[in-house]
């Protein structure tokens, strides 16, 4: 679970960057705003092109042999020892949390923990190692947050979403009522459990739509995909973004694609 | 099969998890029921642990147990030297059959006809009651939330609040029809004609059987927390009182008990402390005006000894009942705790239910999780639940290699189909240059992408490919 102390790294000049599958496929402009908002704090961004997925699927659905297969491609990508950004708790968590249990008695094992130690997710590493400042340059909105399940309760950075959405001036952001219950995503049990999974998304939709506000933003691509999948089928007027886009956009003065 | 389900559970099949999951969604009632208790518990529990240090109570209770149940053996043997010693005497039950079969001829040695119980779990998972029945000996709940439970002929959907499941109004009709009290949303009157009809069966039962949250070894002391008196009748009206625990109960000192309380009551029900605290040490002596002729415990392992060889899995046996999970668990909260089909319902459920009937039978329990976390989080002597939720769910498909198989019916949920898809994903992912052709691909024919994906589209739109990827972008960038 959540460390009881979290030491953080001095700001380091460069950091690895490590995207995370949904982030490579369905939500890109989530991981270029990650990206700027670290270049932008002065920090140099290192992507490293051979990383695929954190193995998290495979593992929590008791796969362990494939989960390692694929978590060991990830462990020669990051040979410097600077900190390994994640714009996901979920993915983070992974890697945190689980890969020195994954590798545990193999030869990789001291690898995994060694990688596994310098895992931030990204929110959590902008506020307390960037100490980042943001300059609100949006006009007045009100918004709603999730933070996903592993983002709160694996890497403790419950505090960090609204601290940073607390910074934009123009900002209002209101709290759903049971704000720390679970979307209902759960990466596979959304398609084992579908009539669980959807009684859960629809209550946490419910409950964002009758604080009123029309957006929310979220710490995790999962979460997202499924709280506004399931927003637009029911033709519900409530939309998604990664905390990421959201706090980019607010402080860069663009909509859209960033460069 | 549904809330109302009239059966014993020995014809609840487990597997059949699905079709009561979605009968209890589409069920307003049940749905309602539970939020609503839910929430008030999960309040209660909030402001009954406020001004504590929550954190360090709760390692204080970890270590407690963890310290108990290394020494478990040893713990055990000093327990029934000083439960000996203190006049009970002492029984050990390998699974649920055994159990009843030494609570049945303590019965028969005393003639008994009629048997009075406390809440206890273990006797659920004995599935005492039925047993007796067939014996010829009647045995009657006397825990409110039991009482009622056994008038509607089910089983307890919550370890703690066993009729949680429904509200005053349902209470009311079912002993308008059973006892013939009056309709009434009156709870006080309920409570009364409930408490009236139950001192009666006091007074004539043979034998009063109880439960055990702990068992102190240094003394040969057995405690019981309960609210409503009943547990206190049950131990000291009838001549002879059997309490019944599994192996795992047991604690080292009277000190480690105080911990653990202030523990227990603050995570099942909010409360500070309970109203009754019984702490049970002997049968009546010569001098003493109340109190049974006779004491038993029947220590009942069922499974527990097969998790306790394994590092992991031992830490399920830290579980002192309280139920907080369950109460802060998001699918239990949708489903109600007869959907699991299983003596224990919920997340401890189901990381216990599979030691004890195999995964088998109990293959689906572990993947219904979103791994959210939060059972983990409230758990007063922090079982790694998720992670074990994992574990489990590694055993039902795989059993590794890196862990010999412990759980009995392992790989029982591996699928050739499933199997074989998890390979080709492992292989495209452990494969960079052909995971950013895979999704390259993707991006590029997007349009191409299936409309319906299972279960996710049944309630959601699919997920958009975006147009290029991350790697994409970040190679036009120079990386």
């Amino acid at each position: 679970m959540v460390d009881s102390i979290k030491v953080y790294p001095a700001k380091p000049s460069k950091v690895y960057f490590y995207g995370t599958c949904l982030v490579d496929m369905f939500y890109p402009d989530a991981g270029m705003a990650g990206i700027q908002l670290l270049e932008r704090e002065g920090i140099e961004v290192i992507f490293p092109q051979n990383q695929t997925c954190c193995g998290q699927p495979a593992y929590t659905s008791g796969y362990h042999d494939e989960a390692r297969a694929v978590a060991k491609a990830q462990l020669g990508l990051f040979p410097e020892d600077w900190p390994i950004v994640v714009p996901s708790g979920s993915c983070g968590g992974m890697m945190r949390k689980h890969y020195p249990a994954l590798f545990k008695d193999t030869s990789d094992e001291m690898k995994a923990a060694e990688i596994a130690g310098r895992v931030w997710e990204l929110t959590d590493f902008l506020l307390h190692v960037c100490h980042i400042k943001l300059d609100d340059l949006g006009e007045p909105t009100t918004v709603a947050m999730h933070t996903s399940c592993s983002a709160r309760r694996e890497m403790g950075v419950a505090e960090v979403g609204p601290k940073l959405l607390g910074q934009l001036k123009n900002v209002n952001l209101v709290e759903q009522v049971r704000a720390e219950e679970c979307c209902g995503f759960g990466g596979t049990f959304a398609i084992r459990h579908p009539e669980i999974s959807g009684a859960m998304v629809s209550e946490k939709v419910d409950a964002i739509v009758d604080t009123g506000a029309k957006d929310f933003v979220t710490t995790d691509c999962g979460c997202l995909m499924n709280i506004d999948g399931y927003a637009e089928k029911n033709r519900k007027s409530l939309s998604g973004q990664h905390i990421l886009s959201f706090l980019w956009e607010r402080t860069n003065g663009t909509k859209g694609e960033p460069s | 099969m549904s809330e109302t389900a009239q059966q014993s559970p020995h014809h609840i099949d487990v597997k059949e998890f699905h079709p009561r999951a979605q009968a209890a969604i589409h069920n307003p009632k049940i749905r309602q029921n539970f939020r609503k208790a839910m929430d008030g518990l999960m309040t209660k529990r909030k402001s009954a642990f406020e001004g504590w240090d929550l954190e360090t109570l709760r390692d204080l209770g970890a270590n407690i147990r963890l310290r108990a149940l290394a020494n478990l053996p040893d713990l055990l043997e000093q327990l029934e030297q000083k439960l000996t010693e203190n006049g009970i005497k002492v029984h050990w039950a390998v699974d649920s059959d055994d159990a009843c079969q030494i609570v049945r001829d303590i019965c028969v040695a005393r003639d008994a006809k009629s048997v009075i119980k406390g809440k206890s779990m273990v006797s659920e998972e004995m599935e005492l009651n039925h047993y007796l029945e067939e014996q010829g000996i009647t045995a009657l709940e006397s825990d409110l939330g039991e009482y009622i439970v056994q008038l509607a002929g089910e089983t307890p959907s919550h370890i703690i609040m066993p009729a949680i499941h429904k509200n005053t109004g349902e209470i009311s009709e079912l002993m308008h029809e059973k006892t013939g009290t009056d309709l009434s949303h009156d709870v006080e009157y309920l409570t009364t004609a409930a408490r009236l009809q139950l001192r009666e069966k006091f007074m004539n039962a043979d034998v009063g059987v109880s439960g055990v949250n702990f068992a102190v070894a240094e003394t040969g002391t057995l405690c019981l927390v309960e609210n409503e008196g009943n547990g206190r009748m049950t131990t000291t009206v009838p001549p002879c009182h059997i309490a019944v625990t599994g192996i795992e109960k047991v604690v080292p000192n009277l000190e480690d008990v105080t911990a653990l309380m202030a523990l227990l009551t603050r995570s099942a029900t909010g409360q500070h402390i309970t109203t009754y605290f019984n702490m049970i040490s002997g049968p009546r002596k010569p001098d003493e005006m109340d109190g049974p002729e006779e004491v038993h415990l029947v220590l009942v392992d069922n499974g527990r000894s097969s998790i306790y060889q394994d590092n992991e899995l031992l830490d399920t046996l830290r579980c002192i009942r309280c139920g907080a999970c369950m109460n802060h668990c998001p699918v239990y909260t949708r489903v109600g705790g007869h959907t699991y089909g299983t003596t224990y319902p919920g997340p401890i459920g189901k990381i216990l239910m599979p030691h004890l009937i195999g995964l088998d039978e109990g293959r689906h329990l572990p993947t219904a999780s979103s791994l959210c976390g939060a059972c983990g989080e409230v758990c007063p002597v922090k079982i790694p639940i998720p992670d074990l939720l994992v574990r489990l769910r590694q055993e039902s498909v795989d059993g590794d290699k890196l862990h010999p198989a412990k759980v009995n019916g392992h790989g029982a949920k591996r699928g050739a189909m499933e199997a074989m898809v998890w390979k080709g994903w492992s292989w495209m992912h452990a494969r960079p240059g052909a995971y950013r052709f895979g999704t390259n691909m993707a991006a590029r024919f997007r349009k191409l992408q299936p409309g319906k994906i299972g279960g996710w589209t049944q309630f959601r739109t699919a997920p958009k490919l975006a147009s290029k990827t991350l790697h994409e972008r970040m190679k036009e960038r120079g990386q």
